[in-house]
């Protein structure tokens, strides 16, 4: 019972980003900081990203982010950091792997199926058209 | 156990007028693609293989789509006030099963017009009525068995869920079923100009399939990964965002061919200025917009100059539409309604993308911690924090801000945004303060105490008002659309 009000506390805690001097000083590395929070889940909310949630966590998170940042690290190393923590669940950007193959390539494969379908109804109305007129 | 004195109460970030708007709103549009449904089975069980059922459907889907698309707006409109930072779109799952039947409802309503004015894409447009109403189903079980973790399921009951998912499993399974059999009996389509307005609806209905697919399996591709055993997966806003912008480039491109062009054989030679006339206004635009305010990246540029064109496309639409009525445009009510469906509907696309174009691209913020007395900088304007006080409300007690306006058009006004608590459910939320400049917002937030400082967000989104603006154009334009058929039938 106390979990699941703990959980239900969580869940209704709005939205709140940042905290007063958390952002970085260099306007670059900020931007880079932001673009990546927003990448990465927070571990206890209801599907927040860590750029949105106030929950400690996500401001651990959101520090740590910026620690590596100014550490020189890139984007991946930093991604990979989290995923070494947290799992691949804690990536809101699932990366192209076997398993996610089909996340990532079904909508080019469905418009493509589209495409050739309308192709050759399309293609159809050509071969018909040489014949007899449209109506 | 003794009864408790006072119950948990209503969740406090539901308490809210638009809370009680938006859920009979959405209900309304997932109900009416039940009609939708119900004509598609009647049609495969009939012999007749007409298209009259094509006809007698489409008011039903026209009214449903309105509904929805009123649903998701308002839905929307309230996570941006409520949830306290101003976002209008998460891609959390519970808003993409509102997301999916809206997709597919969309695709339904234009193609059933091909079905109903030239006798083809039958096969198709029956398929995805059935399609639409199990998404609508789907929607229903997702948000309530608690599959999903969301932030927005409110309420949650496993056992409810499979009660869901077995009407769910009912409909979903006879559809496909009869129309599976029936298939092989149903007359073949009949082929059509690629360069028609059949055939640019087409086009359209591939991508609207695509986005609905996409949404699905972004959606429910964590679940099934999880249930195979293969690891958990997040799919959330980064992934829709780069998969859903270079699909909208395309898709607003073509978009404004289709109500220009003619049925059956169509040629774009006899628009061709008028749309080098949209394509030259677009492009100005878009050199504007990028003159003065730069971009983040060239997918960025791509989606202004779409969505611009779009409007202008919209606008070219409309305008051909009421040039045989320019002697008395004058008289509003004298003119037909099918002069505004389309231009509506698709110029209210390109005024939320815009909105949504530029609030995410321009917003600022300005996260301080401050004293009474501190004057805040954002977009142009100084703001004057005067301290905290007290405030009872009928449910909640209430520390509220006090902002002013030192600088700018509001000089003197002020701003209060509250951080409440509600003692039954033990919770608290914050009351944005929000001030409208014609379509820009200044969003201020209380947050909690630093020391004896207190945190205070603001936030200036630009612009954000267009994409609710847009959202009900495309509900006028649907309602036109309604208007005109009923009119007809009586």
């Amino acid at each position: 019972m106390a979990r699941l009000l703990i959980l239900f506390v969580l869940m209704l805690t709005p939205a709140q980003a940042l905290d007063p001097g958390e952002a970085l000083a260099d306007a670059a590395l900020e931007t880079r900081a932001r673009a990546l929070s927003q990448e990465l889940r927070c571990m206890v909310c209801q599907n927040q990203s860590i750029d949105d949630s106030d929950a400690p966590l996500a401001k651990d998170l959101r520090q740590f982010v910026r620690a590596r940042l100014l550490a020189g690290d890139s984007d991946a190393a930093i991604r990979a950091a989290v995923v070494e923590r947290y799992g691949e669940f804690a990536l809101f950007r699932p990366p192209v792997a076997p398993h996610t193959l089909a996340l990532w390539a079904m909508p080019l494969l469905i418009l493509l199926f589209g495409v050739v379908m309308a192709w050759r109804l399309v293609g159809k109305s050509a071969r018909q058209n040489t014949s007899t007129p449209l109506q | 156990m003794p009864a408790p004195f006072s119950g948990q109460g209503l969740t406090p970030i539901l308490q809210d007028p638009a809370l009680a708007a938006h859920p009979p709103l959405l209900y309304a549009g997932y109900v009416g693609f039940s009609m939708a449904y119900a004509f598609a089975l009647a049609a495969l069980t009939g012999k007749e293989d007409g298209q009259d059922w094509a006809r007698r459907m489409r008011p039903w889907i026209l009214a449903a789509w309105v509904f929805l698309t009123l649903g998701i707006a308002l839905g929307s409109y309230w996570a941006y006030y409520e949830l306290g930072w101003g976002g209008f779109w998460f891609w959390d799952p519970v808003e993409n099963a509102s997301l999916m039947p809206w997709l597919a409802g969309t695709a339904l309503l234009h193609s059933a017009l091909v079905a109903e004015k030239r006798d083809t894409l039958k096969r198709w447009t029956l398929l995805l009525a059935i399609i639409t109403f199990a998404l609508s189903l789907s929607g229903t079980f997702l948000v309530r068995s608690g599959v999903l973790t969301s932030v927005h399921a409110f309420a949650n009951d496993p056992e409810r869920g499979l009660f869901i998912l077995a009407i769910l499993g009912l409909f979903t399974l006879a559809g496909f079923l009869l129309y599976g059999l029936r298939l092989p009996h149903l007359a073949a389509d009949r082929p059509f100009q690629p360069v028609s307005r059949e055939g640019l609806l087409l086009v359209n209905n591939i991508f609207l399939a695509t986005a609905t697919v996409t949404v699905f399996i972004g959606t429910i591709y964590p679940l099934i990964l999880d249930a195979l055993g293969m690891g958990k997966i997040s799919v959330g806003a980064p992934y829709f965002n780069a998969v859903f912008a270079p699909l909208t480039v395309p898709f607003a491109l073509l978009l404004p061919l289709g109500p220009l062009a003619n049925w059956r054989e169509g040629s774009m030679r006899p628009l061709q200025n008028k749309l080098a006339l949209a394509a030259g206004a677009a492009a100005l635009v878009t050199c504007g917009i990028m003159l003065t305010r730069g971009a983040a990246s060239l997918m960025v540029v791509a989606l202004f100059a779409a969505a611009l064109w779009l409007f202008f496309g919209a606008a070219i639409d409309m305008a051909q539409r009421l040039a045989p009525y320019r002697a008395r445009l004058h008289k509003f009510w004298s003119l037909p309604a099918s002069a505004f469906t389309a231009p509506l509907a698709h110029g209210g696309l390109a005024v939320m993308l815009l909105g949504i174009l530029a609030a995410t691209q321009w917003r600022e913020e300005a996260v301080v911690a401050a004293s009474p007395g501190q004057q805040i900088e954002i977009a142009g304007v100084a703001l004057r924090y005067d301290g905290l006080r007290e405030v009872d409300g009928p449910n909640y007690t209430a520390e509220q801000a006090r902002l002013t306006y030192m600088s700018g058009p509001h000089q003197g006004a002020h701003l209060y945004p509250e951080r409440r608590f509600y003692e039954a459910e033990r919770s608290q939320t914050t009351e944005a303060a929000i001030t409208t400049d014609l379509i820009g917002h200044l969003y201020a937030v209380v947050g909690e105490a630093s020391g004896d400082k207190r945190v205070l967000r603001i936030w200036y989104h630009p612009y954000v008002a267009l994409i609710w603006l847009g959202a009900v154009l495309m509900a006028l334009g649907g309602s036109f659309a309604l208007a005109t058929r009923l009119r007809r039938q009586m």
